[in-house]
């Protein structure tokens, strides 16, 4: 079985911090958002797009961007580790594996790169 | 050790503790995020491209469809966090032991519900 050379830093203790890490950031990242969205009941385009015109809050949103690609990475590797085993899927489950793991790769490659674009592309 | 030992891991028949079910639902919730994230990325970027789109996003959310998506989302987020936080304070070695890990499943599980209860009375 091939699956600690897919994991995100190769070590589970590593993985286990950056998992806490990215946890804290985007937990401060989602009240902060959430709370201005409920506490600014007559948000208009104005006041949206001067907010995130603001460097604290684009690398704000960067690192909560990135946080969700490293998060993701870790939590779904665990998953597809517990599930996608040979004892599940039969002899294929480790190409099955990483070819999901290839599709995730991609899409989360997508959203870091679409939200940079949408960041600093307004 | 003998390999060939019969396992028996078919989750339909055990009986799963108030722990495994908030296991198996901070999992699911993360899947959704994960999902979710590629429609709040589009929303993010109707909302920032110009006061046009602004307006034409503010409009089209207010129907039943996206409501029910955004009310999801906020509830797999509030699920997800809250679940999260209780590991945050177990790896700070409060609730470890067997009664404790349920009470935090069980605590966890009555906060999530009344934050997915006032999400939904603000999507609304």
């Amino acid at each position: 079985m091939v699956t600690s050379i897919t994991s995100f830093g190769r070590s589970g203790l590593y993985d286990w911090m950056v998992q806490r890490i990215t946890a804290v950031i985007l937990a401060a990242y989602t009240v902060f958002i959430v709370g201005y969205i409920v506490c600014t009941p007559d948000l208009g385009y104005e006041q949206w797009s001067t907010l995130f015109s603001y460097f604290g809050v684009r690398i704000f949103s960067l690192a909560a961007l990135l946080s969700i690609a490293a998060h993701a990475w870790i939590g779904l590797w665990a998953i597809l580790t517990d599930y996608l085993t040979t004892r599940m899927m039969g002899a294929k489950a480790t190409f099955l594996r990483v070819i999901a793991q290839m599709v995730l790769g991609v899409v989360t490659a997508t959203y870091v790169l679409w939200g940079i674009e949408i960041l600093w592309g307004f | 050790m003998n390999k060939n030992r019969p396992v028996n891991l078919d989750i339909s028949t055990i009986k799963l503790p108030i722990t495994a079910y908030i296991s198996i639902l901070h999992r699911v919730s993360g899947v959704i995020l994960y999902a979710v994230a590629g429609i709040l990325l589009y929303m993010l970027d109707a909302s920032l491209e110009s006061a046009a789109s602004f307006a034409e996003l503010k409009e089209s959310i207010n129907t039943p469809l996206p409501q029910i998506i955004i009310w999801g989302s906020l509830a797999a987020l509030a699920y997800h966090m809250v679940a999260g936080i209780r590991h945050l304070i177990m790896d700070c070695g409060i609730g470890e032991t067997l009664e404790g890990g349920q009470n935090g499943a069980k605590i966890a599980f009555v906060v999530a519900a009344i934050l997915i209860v006032l999400a939904g009375v603000w999507v609304w």
